[in-house]
């Protein structure tokens, strides 16, 4: 295609937020060969040939930067497949997605390593990042070999969605990874304070006589996991987090400069457990669907920066898993697709953040956090890009999503903004309404 | 064979329901007029023991993934009384062994023509998940610790063939509450018809959320017991607890069990309740299961009458719904 051999672009009309460079503005952003260029070039800047895009006024922004997805290949193809993943992805708005070391056999050597990399670059999503294990075959007891892992391509280490229970191997792996200057990533969970929940333990599930999810489960491995960053100086991420108790933790290890960073998934911004009421196993996710007031102190530890990103925390399990009853079914959701219209619906539209810093916490927070390219539209950089309607109304179908699960916790909902194009090293490979593109 | 008597019986105007799900969602008077069908009918059927023919035609599933034996053969018992047929399902030896979600479990029953799938099931909610995909009506024959209506209706009709009216009884349900149906079914119907409902039993059973929800929580069986018209002592079961609550039986039945010396310090006319089977010398004594204030037989007969009330108060409200459908247009 001449479009991706060339690849130079020329967005008009766009307002363009990049938190990056502290940016709100009209403007028209130049792409050349793949990679941004000029923030409001000059007419004889432009190439004659190069490609136009009206992007009537929409928000264009640095690309969405997922840290972590699980993408189910190898092993639960069923679920998710890499091409299937990367694309809901798309979809998304994200140009980059970190994928879970949850898979079979999980990512804990090179060649696991290698082909997701393999896979994902013939899909032609979003880019997909690899997780490597942070313990041999996920069991909490022996390292992985990380070095290893990072040689072949692994931007980070972890076990999620399952927590790390071994408090040493967590602690010599902090120290470890320092040489490779690569983040650990802990989804905090305490697993005998967690076994057998199947919902936030609270008031619903005492009615409703369902084992609940304590927040103590997260607390006290919130606690210990920026204990341990604290004492290694290693770097650690701790998400998703879902409890008050995390966030006021999260808050005062960050007040006396400890460099720990936190993420939050969408679906605790915006639904509390009083949904599991209906026993539908679509609300049976990971971190659990909390009280309102956690729901609450979660919105506004993101707003106030306490917490760092959002991560989509898509868990993708097939129709006929979802179907059993609410024990048998796993946690899960397809959240790709979503995620971008939740932020804006529960936070920028109820003006509780501004688009700067839903790009920041979407966009720019992840991608340093991951230490990969993304989150940003500076002179120079591949030109991960998306365009998004931050009008448009729709209302969410999960037979309609690009992923392969169609569970989601959010299914029936009518959400504001949309990615209407996702454009991936200046190759626009997402289009929500092909009629709408003037490309000259 | 049936004696075949028309019954004298009048359908209630106000019962629609086409399924039994919890008594959480039913009303006072919902309640009500299951409990006065279900003396009705008793007395119908000289006391559960006689077959009247008001279900004649008519089929029963009983569908249970949990082992059951007493509310199972109450069901049965009930819908017979009233001149249906019943099927047995248990998931023993069945299709669910080999891969079938109970959805579709369920839907095959259906499909051989039943009126009712009475269920049972390990998980909460999955009666109501039934409710939603099955055209016929669904009674939960309890479903994990969520609940267990007909056990709750059973007990409350119990009481008030003692006590004439619920209202302003205090009556404590002891022991497990955190892991029983049966508590929370009673939680609910007693409330709802105005009794106080004390929740007693050591903090490892009984959460302290419950004084949110407006309940008194104790965990001293003995500084409550004066006040209580009426005990309902709950089984402790130790297969759905997956860590003991309690550091040994032993010490369970010393600060809990009903005993004869507890029973010095009751009121006169203290009701022994316990929804069975019992562990005797756990939570009751056997002085007390076998002495005069219990009524824990009485609670087993009453079972087959709350069954036939609600088996027939569903079945009347699906056929009127059916009716409905056929007489108003689709659009």
């Amino acid at each position: 295609m001449n479009e991706s051999a060339k690849r130079d672009l020329l967005i008009e009309n766009a307002r363009l937020v990049d938190p990056s460079q502290d940016l709100d503005l009209s403007a028209r952003l130049l792409v050349i060969d793949g990679c941004v260029s000029k923030i409001n070039p000059t007419d004889q800047e432009v190439p004659a040939a190069c490609a136009r895009l009206d992007a009537m006024g929409r928000i264009v922004a640095p690309g969405l930067v997922d840290l972590g997805a699980e993408l189910r290949e190898p092993g639960s193809e069923e679920d998710e497949t890499i091409e299937s993943g990367s694309h809901a992805a798309l979809a998304g708005g994200f140009t980059s997605v970190l994928c879970c070391s949850s898979t079979r056999p999980c990512i804990d050597s090179p060649g696991a390593v290698e082909f997701v990399r393999q896979k994902a670059t013939k899909a032609r999503g979003a880019r997909v990042h690899v997780i490597g294990c942070l313990s041999k075959g996920r069991e909490g007891e022996q390292m992985a070999e990380l070095g290893l892992l990072s040689v072949a391509g692994a931007v980070a280490f972890s076990d999620a969605p399952k927590s790390m229970p071994n408090d040493a191997l967590l602690k010599r792996a902090l120290e470890y990874c320092r040489m490779f200057n690569l983040p650990i990533f802990d989804r905090p969970e305490v697993p005998e304070l967690a076994e057998g929940g199947m919902m936030h333990d609270g008031q619903v599930s005492l009615v409703l006589g369902l084992k609940g999810l304590p927040t103590e489960a997260e607390d006290l491995a919130v606690a210990r996991d920026v204990r341990l960053a604290e004492a290694t100086a290693g770097r650690l991420h701790v998400g998703p987090v879902s409890t008050m108790g995390a966030v006021d933790m999260i808050r005062r290890v960050k007040s006396r400069g400890i460099d720990v960073t936190a993420s939050v998934c969408p679906h605790n911004l915006c639904l509390s457990d009083i949904q599991l009421r209906s026993f539908d196993s679509k609300y049976k996710v990971h971190p659990p669907l909390r009280s309102d007031k956690h729901v609450e102190t979660l919105r506004n530890a993101l707003a106030d920066g306490t917490i760092d990103a959002i991560q989509s925390g898509h868990m993708p399990r097939s129709r006929e898993k979802k179907m059993d009853d609410l024990d048998l079914s796993p946690f899960g959701e397809a959240s790709l697709e979503t995620t971008l219209a939740t932020t804006i619906t529960y936070m920028v539209a109820k003006q509780l953040i501004d688009w700067k810093t839903a790009i920041e916490r979407l966009s720019t927070a992840p991608a340093r956090i991951a230490g990969v390219p993304g989150g940003t539209l500076k002179p120079g950089v591949p030109a991960d890009i998306v365009i998004i309607d931050p009008e448009a109304t729709w209302t969410v179908d999960g037979t309609r999503f690009r992923s392969n699960c169609i569970s989601s916790p959010l299914d029936g909902h009518t959400l504001q903004g949309k990615a209407t194009h996702t454009i991936v090293g200046g190759e626009i490979r997402y289009r929500l309404q092909p009629e709408l593109e003037h490309l000259a | 064979m049936s004696t075949a008597v028309q019954p004298d019986i009048e359908f209630p105007k106000n019962w629609h329901r086409r399924h039994l799900l919890d008594l959480e969602s039913l009303s006072p008077e919902e309640i009500s007029t299951i409990l006065d069908v279900a003396q009705r009918l008793k007395e119908l059927t000289q006391g559960c023991r006689q077959k009247i023919s008001l279900l004649a035609g008519k089929t029963c599933a009983n569908l249970f993934f949990e082992n059951s034996t007493r509310t199972r053969n109450s069901f049965s018992l009930a819908a017979k009384r009233l001149g249906a047929d019943t099927v047995e399902f248990s998931s023993v030896g069945s299709s669910v062994a080999k891969g079938e979600t109970f959805v579709d479990t369920a839907k095959t029953i259906e499909a051989m023509g039943v009126e009712w799938v009475v269920t049972r099931h390990g998980t909460p909610g999955t009666p109501h998940l039934l409710s939603r995909e099955l055209n016929c009506c669904v009674l939960n024959a309890g479903d994990g610790p969520h609940g267990h209506p007909t056990q709750g209706l059973l007990d409350i009709l119990t009481i008030r063939q003692h006590r004439g009216d619920i209202k302003g009884l205090t009556v404590a349900l002891v022991g497990d509450i955190a892991h029983s149906r049966t508590a929370r079914s009673n939680i609910w119907g007693l409330s709802k018809l105005g009794a106080h409902v004390i929740i007693c039993g050591p903090p490892t059973l009984v959460s302290p959320r419950w004084t949110e929800l407006g309940f008194e929580v104790a965990h001293h069986l003995d500084d409550i017991l004066p006040r209580c018209d009426v005990l309902n002592l709950l089984r402790i079961q130790f297969e759905r607890q997956r860590a003991r609550p309690f550091p040994s039986v032993h010490e369970y039945a010393a600060l809990y069990a009903m005993n004869g010396v507890r029973m010095q310090k009751a009121k006169d006319d203290i009701l022994i309740m316990a929804p069975g089977p019992i562990n005797r010398g756990v939570e009751i004594t056997p002085e007390v299961a076998d002495g005069p204030h219990s009524v824990i037989l009485e609670q087993v007969t009453n079972g087959i009458a709350v069954r036939m009330a609600a088996l027939w108060l569903l079945s009347g409200a699906n056929e009127r719904a059916k009716a409905n459908a056929e007489s108003s247009p689709a659009d």
